[in-house]
C-alpha cells in the first residue's frame, strides 16, 4: 500500500508549510467517510425504531444504540471537514467508540440479560461482520496519521 | 419480492463487487463502467424496493414494518451516495468505494428478505 502518497487538498495548500498538514477527507479518508456514513444511516435507524416501538424491552440496549448513532454521525461529518477541530474531535468520538464496542461487546458476551435485543456494538459488532470493532482502529490510525505534518512538497 | 429479482440484485452487487475490488486491488481508478455499474445496481434495488412496496399496501403483514421501511431506505440510498463519493475519488480508494457499495446491496437483499418474512 502506498502510504506515504500525500494527496494535494485545500488544507494542504492553503497553510503555510510550517502549519502543513495532511488531509483526511481524500483517499482511505473517503471511503472511512462512506463507510462511517453507512453506520451512521443503519445506527441511526436501529436506534429510532427500537426507541420508539419497544424501548420499556430493553432500554439500556436502546440508550446505547442511540449514543452509538451520535457517535457515527458525528465522525462521519468530522472526517468531511477535514479541519483542525474537526480533526480532534474526530479523534475523540472514534476513540469513545472504539472504547464503546469493547466494553459493550464484553458485557454483551458476560451479561446476556443486560443486552436482550442487539445493539451495533453487541458480540463485538458480530451482527455487521466485526466491521464496528476494526472500523474504530482503522479510524484512529487515519486521524492521528493525518495530525502528523506532511512531509515536504518535493518528494 | 420476487425471487428472481432478488437473485439478479445479489448478483449484480456481488459481480460489482469483485470487479470494483479486483481493479481496487490493481490499484486502479473506477472506471466508467464501474460507474455504470453502479447505476444498473441502483435500478434493481429500486426495482425490487417497488415490488416490495407493492405487497405492503396489498396488505401483507409485516412482524417489524418499521425495521423494514429503514433497511428499504438504506437499500436505495447507498448505491447513489457510493456513486458520487467515487467519482470524487479518482483512485484506488474509489474502486473500494464501489466494491462496498456492490457487498452491503448483495448483503442488504438478504436481510430484507428475512425481515419480510419475519425470519431472523
Amino acid at each position: 500500500m502506498d502510504t506515504e502518497r500525500v494527496e494535494p487538498g485545500p488544507d494542504t495548500e492553503a497553510l503555510p508549510t510550517k502549519n502543513r498538514r495532511r488531509s483526511i477527507n481524500v483517499g482511505l479518508g473517503r471511503l472511512l467517510i462512506f463507510v462511517y456514513g453507512l453506520f451512521a444511516l443503519s445506527a441511526t435507524g436501529r436506534a429510532v425504531v427500537q426507541i420508539a416501538t419497544k424501548f420499556h424491552q430493553a432500554p439500556l440496549a436502546y440508550v446505547l444504540s442511540a449514543v452509538a448513532a451520535v457517535i457515527y454521525i458525528v465522525a462521519t461529518v468530522c472526517l468531511a471537514r477535514s479541519t483542525v477541530g474537526s480533526r480532534r474531535l474526530g479523534i475523540l468520538c472514534v476513540s469513545i467508540e472504539l472504547v464503546g464496542v469493547l466494553v459493550v461487546g464484553t458485557v454483551s458476551q458476560l451479561d446476556t440479560a443486560a443486552f436482550p435485543d442487539a445493539t451495533v456494538w453487541s458480540d463485538y459488532g458480530s451482527g455487521y461482520g466485526y466491521v464496528p470493532l476494526v472500523l474504530p482502529i482503522l479510524g484512529l490510525w487515519w486521524l492521528l496519521r493525518g495530525a502528523k505534518p506532511a512531509p515536504a512538497v518535493a518528494e | 419480492m420476487p425471487e428472481f429479482l432478488r437473485i439478479a440484485t445479489a448478483v449484480v452487487g456481488l459481480a460489482l463487487a469483485a470487479w470494483a475490488g479486483y481493479a481496487a486491488w490493481r490499484d486502479q481508478a473506477p472506471r466508467r463502467g464501474q460507474l455504470i455499474g453502479t447505476i444498473v445496481l441502483e435500478l434493481f434495488a429500486l426495482a425490487l424496493a417497488a415490488t416490495a412496496v407493492a405487497r405492503l399496501s396489498d396488505g401483507h403483514h409485516n412482524r417489524d414494518l418499521a425495521t423494514f421501511i429503514g433497511y428499504l431506505v438504506a437499500f436505495v440510498i447507498i448505491p447513489p451516495a457510493g456513486f458520487l463519493l467515487a467519482r470524487l475519488e479518482p483512485t484506488r480508494w474509489g474502486s473500494v468505494i464501489i466494491a462496498v457499495v456492490g457487498l452491503v446491496e448483495a448483503i442488504l437483499v438478504v436481510r430484507l428478505q428475512q425481515v419480510f418474512t419475519g425470519v431472523g
